[in-house]
């Protein structure tokens, strides 16, 4: 019964979203592309790296370039969780946005004005007392935080404006201004120097290590930030907003006020991360301090599916292939884009693994491909006709799907435009 | 008609979508210069018979024959390629190019890139059958019929000799009805055929000059429409009279729970979709809604639920109390004696208050000491409220919506969250508790006999029916007092359907007002009490559901009302429903 199917070619391959797998088939997923990562990218790095081809005996030391990267010393030990802590605290600040769909691509800029609050009242307040400084640079720099991100929230809750250009906008801003302030406070156009360095006003306290005081915060922050979400009325509300804002409002929820209190949870936590960096490291500031960690904790939020706790994992991972990148560098003399070349490989590979997870690749199957040998056929009863028609319903599930998920996203698009109009 | 020439023929088509027969072994004949209309009522299969005629879905069984040749249409390319052409419910334009631009766009065609050329030929087009069209005017500039203008245009463009309409005048005034009709015909005075799908009897009438109906994906019949009538066709839509075997008591202690007044608002596009739509529905009955998709009922149902802005009109909540204590805050000591008359209140202990011997100050201080009690409900206007400020006035009002995971559940959330999505703001605590909803969701699980994965797998993966009772039992759960459920057994199956049908009869027993909108008449004349019939935002009647005939609803449900003559058609639709008693 292929009579009409006969000129109707299936696609060679075609694919369906898996409703589920067992996390232990998806952990051995992972731990494949992991391997397969580092083959590849010793494969590459053995064709483009002179002093790598030339002794081959050397690939050992490549691929231990990672680990000594970040583990060779008890000093850049320290200097690994140091910075996994920052970059983390970045990613915490992100997360509450992220889960209620806001897509705040702006931590850059937040983070950095966090920096510039907290280092214009060390700079202020010199003769203070520095258990006073610190809170005002704390509070300082948490508020100039919920001012960056409290913009655009504002723009979008009430003018429904797009926050992604928005809050990426804001980031250049940020950086002009903090250019701005520093001509001010250092008129000749040279670096600013480092505040308070006699005095030590304004710097965070060393306990144990320089770093630890940060990495402690840090990891509080994460579990408060993991209850938060989880196991507050407040995360819940976000998750609600996040996954529809028809469901949000059919229980009740006032969708405007969530998503300004998330803005401004996450602005603040930006702060923080600001004045971690300007009292307990850089003691300074430029116009890029922040260093585009606001953008790789973007990342780090989304491989962790915005859990927080697994966020550890990943800015660690990121951190790691990071710091190991600059070994092999330093190692095989190597420069540019060498090792952003192996991170990249790898990332792709770990990242590219969740493909596999959640779809599931169909090749045609070669049934479909058998013609009809009868030119005259014989009508076929209707019941034969369901069952040859079953074993196909698998692919015509799909199509339906697709047809509503059109239609929602039609209606979605008309709702917005509606709600301009109405604005 | 047996000389003309067959345009376009279907033959023994069927298409299923999982577990859904959408059409089976349809037949279809199109001649050339005739307008055609597909009928049915939702669900019927028309869009799917359509989608595979214009190359979106492709038949599992059957034939499509143009022009006598037989012809297999995969993409919506072979259907341009065989001179058919079909213009979506939803349009698919770009809003930011100009109607040309939309209209060429897709085509290879080498004189795409002359815009004057192409300007001129729309031009050429649009005069030729009498549309009105600006081809420079870009389409975010347009109105609903312009929009609509450019997708026939683009249509005709491509040389199609087959236009395929789907409901083009569900978003159209009547004026702009009429000026849709003459291009029509001028279409088919030039030799074009037309299919067109529409609900509307009266449009029916007035354009086509052949019917073929569908129900329930099957074919029913063609009719040449000279030959019938309305009552006909409604007849063939709706079918005969299927006996369900529901259980219907009479309504407990009926008393006016909620009324609708006057109710107006308007829709995303401006459009007027409630038109003074009023009815009262009393606690202990079944209110059904009937009318074909799309005519109000969701506005209806959410402007109730405060998630629809109205433009005009009250919606007056009678909440029942009991043993509310007399104050002097709502009345005086006069009005309290008049009211002990009447035997209005009583006592604690439910003896009734006689005030007659007592002194002034004996009175005051019953009175101020909250002994005296009454029974009377609190009477609410919900309009204007947001859901959370009903929630807070104490309302007990349970809404099952349409659309079950993007609005009543989230699909990417467990059993347990989602059974919080009512629940969660309860207590002071900043934490939510998940052991009530966790009970909760057991509870429905064992009861409903839902079939999941587990308590913490998304419900996303659940399917359709089961979803759907885990929406119908977290609402019943906070024993409503008004319980409205939008198509609760839309894609269920029978042993579903009859779960939610007896669940509904449960909230009614226990004084629930339950207003049920469906579908399936046969559903809504075996279950409900009564029936308000709605058409284009309007009401057409308000009947009796033991004495009605699927039929006499069915001729409520495409009838057009102009605003003069509202007041008779409701008079009308009780005079049926008297003439059946």
């Amino acid at each position: 019964m292929k009579v009409n199917n006969e000129k109707h070619n299936e696609p060679l391959i075609h694919l369906t979203r898996r409703a589920y797998m067992s996390p232990w088939k998806a952990l051995g997923i992972r731990g494949i592309a992991i391997v397969a990562s580092l083959i590849v990218s010793g494969i590459v790095a053995f064709i483009l790296i002179e002093k790598l081809s030339a002794n081959p005996e050397r690939i050992f030391d490549f691929y231990k370039c990672f680990i000594d990267g970040s583990f060779s010393s008890e000093g850049m030990a320290w200097k690994f969780f140091k910075n996994v802590a920052i970059l983390l605290c970045i990613a915490l600040a992100l997360t509450p946005a992220f889960r209620m769909r806001f897509w705040n691509i702006g931590a850059e800029g937040q983070v950095l004005m966090g920096m510039l609050g907290a280092i214009a009242v060390a700079k202020a307040g010199a003769s203070l007392p520095n258990w006073l400084v610190l809170i005002l640079m704390f509070l300082a720099a948490v508020l100039f935080g919920i001012v960056w991100a409290g913009i655009p929230a504002l723009f979008k809750a009430f003018f429904n404006t797009n926050e992604t250009l928005f809050t990426l906008m804001m980031n250049y801003v940020a950086t002009y201004f903090v250019s701005y302030m520093l001509l001010v406070w250092v008129p000749s156009g040279n670096a600013m120097g480092i505040v308070n360095q006699d005095t030590h006003i304004g710097w965070l306290p060393t306990v144990i290590h320089n770093y630890f005081l940060i990495i402690m915060a840090v990891l509080i922050l994460t579990g408060i930030l993991f209850v938060y979400l989880n196991y507050t009325k407040h995360g819940y509300e976000i998750s609600v907003v996040g996954e529809s804002n028809n469901t949000a409002r059919y229980i009740g929820i006032n969708v405007k006020k969530v998503i300004l209190r998330t803005m401004i949870l996450s602005g603040a936590l930006c702060g923080v991360a600001g004045f971690l960096m300007a009292s307990g490291l850089d003691h300074s500031i430029t116009s890029t301090s922040v260093n585009g960690q606001g953008f790789t904790a973007i990342m780090v939020s989304w491989l962790a599916n915005f859990n927080p706790l697994i966020m550890i994992a990943t800015s660690g991972l990121i951190v790691f292939l990071d710091m190991g990148g600059s070994k092999i560098s330093e190692v095989f003399d190597v420069r540019g884009a060498m090792p952003n070349i192996i991170i990249g490989i790898i990332l792709f590979f770990i990242i590219g693994c969740e493909f596999f997870i959640r779809y599931k690749i169909n090749f045609r199957k070669k049934e479909t491909v058998a013609t009809n040998s009868n030119p005259e056929p014989v009508p076929v009863p209707v019941t034969d006709n369901q069952e040859a028609n079953t074993e196909e319903s698998n692919d015509e599930d799909e199509m339906p799907e697709i047809e509503s998920s059109d239609e929602e996203t039609n209606e979605e698009t008309d709702e917005e435009t509606n709600k301009k109009e109405d604005n | 008609m047996e000389e003309r020439q067959i345009a376009l023929e279907v033959k023994k088509v069927s298409k299923r979508f999982g577990q859904k027969q959408a059409n089976k072994d349809v037949d279809l004949t199109v001649y050339r210069g005739e307008i055609h209309v597909v009928l049915g009522e939702n669900g019927s299969g028309k869009t799917t018979l359509m989608n595979m005629i214009s190359g979106i879905y492709f038949p599992d069984s059957g034939k499509i024959y143009v022009n006598g040749e037989e012809t297999v249409i995969r993409s919506p390319k072979d259907a341009y390629d065989n001179k058919i052409g079909m213009v979506h419910q939803h349009y698919k334009l770009i809003e930011l190019f100009s109607a040309a631009e939309n209209i060429v766009l897709g085509m290879k065609d080498e004189e795409k890139y002359d815009i004057n050329k192409i300007n001129n030929r729309v031009s050429e087009i649009a005069s030729k059958y009498g549309f009105i069209i600006d081809p420079k005017k870009k389409v975010y500039e347009m109105s609903i019929s312009e929009k609509q203008t450019v997708e026939i245009i683009k249509v005709l463009y491509r040389n199609a000799d087959l236009l395929i309409l789907d409901e083009p005048t569900a978003v159209l005034t009547p004026q702009e009805t009429q000026k849709l009709f003459d291009v029509l015909r001028h279409m088919k005075a030039d030799g074009k055929s037309i299919i067109l799908i529409t609900h509307k009897l009266n449009e029916v009438m007035e354009i086509s000059d052949r019917i073929t109906i569908l129900r329930k994906g099957e074919y029913i019949a063609t009719v040449n429409t000279s030959e019938t009538n309305e009552n006909e066709l409604t007849e063939m839509m709706v079918g005969k009279k299927i006996t369900l075997n529901i259980t219907r008591s009479d309504p407990v202690n009926p008393r006016t729970r909620i009324e609708c007044k006057n109710l107006c608002c308007n829709s995303k596009e401006g459009l007027p979709v409630l038109k003074n739509v009023s009815f009262s529905v009393n606690g202990g009955e079944i209110f059904g809604i009937a009318g074909i998709a799309g005519s109000g009922q969701r506005e209806l149902l959410e402007s109730i639920a405060g998630l629809q802005p109205l433009t005009n009109g009250e919606i007056i909540f009678h909440n029942p109390k009991e043993n509310r204590p007399v104050t002097f805050f709502h009345k005086n000591l006069k009005q309290i004696k008049e009211l002990a008359k009447e035997h209005k209140f009583h006592y604690e202990d439910g003896s009734e208050v006689d005030l007659s011997g007592l002194r002034d100050s004996e009175i005051t201080k019953l009175v101020n000491d909250e002994k005296i009690l009454f029974n009377e409900d609190e009477i609410m206007n919900l309009r204007d409220k947001t859901p959370l400020q009903i929630r807070d006035l104490g309302v007990k009002l349970s809404f099952v919506p349409e659309d079950r995971l993007g609005m009543g559940l989230v699909g990417n959330m467990n059993l347990t969250d989602n059974m919080m999505l009512r629940s969660y703001r309860k207590g002071d605590s900043i934490f939510v508790n998940r052991k009530k909803p966790k009970h909760l969701a057991e509870e429905i699980v064992d009861e409903l006999e839902v079939v999941t994965p587990g308590l913490s797998s998304p419900l996303r993966l659940m399917s359709g029916g089961n979803v759907q009772k885990v929406l119908v039992g977290r609402e019943i759960s906070s024993s409503p007092k008004v319980l409205m459920a939008a198509y609760p057994v839309r894609g269920l199956d029978i042993n579903s359907s009859y779960l939610i049908y007896n669940l509904l009869n449960k909230q009614k027993e226990t004084g629930t007002a339950v207003i049920f909108v469906g579908e399936d008449l046969d559903v809504l004349l075996g279950l409900c009490d009564r029936i308000m019939v709605i058409n284009s935002g309007e009401v057409t009647g308000i009947v009796d559901a033991r004495n009605i005939t699927k039929q006499e609803v069915g001729i409520l449900m495409t009838k057009v009302l102009t605003h003069d003559n509202q007041q008779e058609v409701t008079e009308e639709g009780g005079e049926a429903n008297e003439g059946q008693q």
